[in-house]
């Protein structure tokens, strides 16, 4: 029987793909919800599977299954072919067939409840090579990929892994940051909901390459659909012995939980998030120590981002040299960058870094979705800079965004056309810090209330000049004085704005 | 969600609690628990959770004010959650939560409408939830259809 793929991916279902799935049930066929490919402005994206491959029909309604559903039956090629919104074979699309997935290789494709067609697509090769390695040695091969962590920072993997291997301890954990809060930012649950087992078996090679017997997956609340992906996976994983008191025959211990945050962004900084783990109020931890030495309960962990474990089974199936050879300068490997805001072609490009951000933007995004041109790009997420259309030179690689006084981030890409009041967002920036802030530090938790004070009045044309200078001091004292990135990045996203667009701030829209 | 009377509510949250005792750092699932399956938080919960978790009841108070899902007072009859965020106002959320927020009357009795920063659809914006369902791509005309059983 003909299957056919209606994803169960959340933006997919955030326009209807559970409606269409269950049309495509009542009208008789075999149902898989798939993943999203990631091109998400054609969800929801239905694929019927033919001898040429997976046949792809876009933006599919209710009223369109039932001619689907015909033609499927018929299994005519030439019917399906014909159908509205068919895209033909999925995998040759070119906004696919240009990329280069490695993290993203299963997204869309397996069926994500399925530990079998896991299996079947290489699941599980890097646990076992993992397992036949020294935890040294598998710290070596994640080192050597030059593998860096996906949430923003881009600190070393294979360093904080050695850390935490090397520190000795009664009891060590493995903590996966799940906490994707930034605007722009989608990767982590669309990895979590389309393929959950790969980020099951990052986390085991975790366990086993730092010595950890106990394992946390923080997620945040807004993403219900990953929670169930996850926690029907962990259950499958145990049942079939890749979790528990002895992974795979190996010896390893490995105990792996899911613990649901409650809707505060500052919980996406590693230390609230350790705190909040451990039941407390979310708030930042001064460092030293840091986490790899004393962590979750004061115990070294090994804390991740989604994608960055998420890269460890490749890495270890395919040996670090496959990894490292993809990429440019010190951003060794893939970036899942996300495109999103106001674009035409939204979704997840998965490429080799040094891709040019204008690339992204024009060639994949396909410029703004209401057609104007573009104003600014955010990169990073709330914390990134705004930058206009003349740097669409830039490469995407951490040195060369930093030079520009910019940061890749989690490459999160947010677009905006020409009607965006720059000056706008830079109030918005200092208004999220200031309901965000964990309260802990004083620039950051009072800073942000002074900044959005000092840019109303820029706004409403008061003492222009004295008032910029003031907010420039005052972002230099959140910049320089806060405990952790909230306080001391938020400044970023402000000062970008004023530089790149100073008409903005001359108080005309008084 | 059931409206429970007090005294089988302490039993009720103190089952709760107790079902996690065996859990690391507990707090924050028994008080997911306590959230859902009652509603909200109210002060006598946090006396009972701060009782079976031997913690101080300024540490569970503190807790539950810290985090924007706890809530405190019972959930209003319908909820409509837009999203604010900057890849949303992009795509006009701000408009849409000041249009939306200024009708909440209109959708129908008792409806709350709130801000949310990011639920993770930024490239089919604006975004928001009803009555806790994700839908994308949102305007007026579909939150008025998405919300038209609310009204008698």
């Amino acid at each position: 029987m003909t299957t056919v793929f209606v994803p169960g991916d959340a933006a997919a279902v955030s326009v209807g793909a559970g409606e269409v799935a269950t049309a495509f049930a009542a009208a008789g066929t075999r149902v898989v919800r798939n993943g999203s490919r990631g091109m998400l402005w054609l969800e929801p994206l239905v694929e019927v599977e033919t001898e040429r491959g997976r046949i792809g029909f876009g933006n599919v309604t209710v009223e369109d299954v039932g001619a689907l559903a015909a033609g499927v039956s018929r299994r005519s090629q030439g019917d399906l072919l014909n159908q509205r919104g068919c895209i033909g074979v999925v995998d040759d699309h070119p906004w696919l067939a240009g990329q280069h997935r490695v993290s993203f290789a299963r997204v869309g494709v397996v069926d994500p409840a399925s530990i079998a067609d896991y299996e079947q697509h290489g699941g599980w090769a890097g646990l076992r090579r993992a397992l036949s390695l020294s935890p040294a040695e598998v710290v070596s091969e994640v080192t050597d990929s030059g593998l860096r962590g996906r949430g923003g920072a881009g600190f070393p993997a294979g360093i904080k892994w050695r850390t935490v291997l090397e520190t000795g301890a009664d009891q060590k954990f493995v903590a996966c940051n799940f906490d994707e809060g930034d605007s722009g930012t989608f990767a982590d649950r669309m990895i979590v909901e389309g393929d959950p087992f790969t980020l099951v078996e990052g986390m085991t090679i975790a366990a086993h390459a730092v010595g950890a017997t106990e394992g946390y997956v923080y997620v945040r609340s807004e993403y219900p659909h990953a929670i169930a992906a996850l926690r029907r996976a962990i259950d499958a994983a145990y049942t079939h012995g890749y979790l528990g008191r002895d992974v795979l025959g190996s010896g390893l211990v490995f105990d792996l939980h899911v613990r649901v945050g409650a809707g505060a962004y500052i919980c996406g900084e590693e230390s609230s998030m350790l705190d909040s783990l451990e039941g407390k109020r979310g708030e930042v931890r001064a460092k030293p120590p840091i986490p790899a030495v004393a962590g979750l309960f004061g115990r070294p962990t090994a804390v991740n981002n989604v994608l960055t474990l998420c890269a460890v089974p490749m890495v270890l199936a395919e040996g670090a040299a496959a990894y490292a050879d993809l990429g440019t300068g010190r951003s060794r490997g893939t970036q899942v960058f996300q495109l999103a805001g106001n674009i035409k072609q939204g979704g997840i490009v998965e490429l080799p870094f040094g891709v040019t951000l204008g690339e992204l933007v024009e060639q994949y995004g396909g410029g703004t979705l209401t057609g104007r041109p573009v104003r600014a790009v955010q990169v990073g997420g709330p914390l990134g800079a705004y930058l206009p259309p003349e740097r669409f030179d830039l490469p995407m690689d951490y040195e060369a965004f930093a030079e520009a006084g910019a940061m890749v981030g989690h490459g999160g890409i947010v677009v905006f056309d020409e009607t965006v009041d720059m000056a706008r967002m830079a109030r918005f920036a200092m208004e999220f810090c200031s309901v965000e802030s964990c309260g802990k530090c004083t620039p950051c938790r009072i800073g942000s209330t002074r900044g959005v004070e000092t840019i109303d009045r820029i706004i409403a044309g008061h003492n222009v000049s004295r008032n910029l200078t003031l907010l420039d001091d005052l972002c230099e004292t959140m910049t320089k004085g806060s405990l952790c990135a909230m306080g001391g990045l938020t400044p970023v996203p402000v000062q970008s704005a004023i530089r790149h667009w100073p008409e903005d701030f001359e108080g005309a829209s008084a | 969600m059931t409206t429970v009377p007090a005294t089988d509510r302490g039993a009720l949250v103190r089952a709760i609690a107790t079902q996690h005792l065996d859990e690391r750092g507990a707090l924050m699932p028994v008080l997911h628990d306590v959230n859902e399956e009652l509603g909200h938080i109210d002060r006598e919960d946090v006396e009972t959770v701060a009782d079976v978790l031997n913690l101080s009841v300024a540490d569970v108070h503190g807790v539950v004010s810290f985090y924007h899902d706890f809530r405190t007072a019972p959930p209003a009859a319908h909820t409509v959650a837009l999203c604010r965020a900057e890849a949303c106002q992009a795509v006009g959320a701000e408009a849409l939560y000041a249009d939306t927020s200024a009708r909440a009357g209109g959708l129908g009795d008792g409806v709350e409408v709130r801000e949310i920063f990011c639920l993770g659809n930024c490239a089919l914006g604006p975004s928001g939830t009803v009555d806790g369902r994700l839908h994308g791509r949102l305007s007026a005309e579909r939150l008025t259809s998405l919300t038209s059983g609310w009204r008698p």
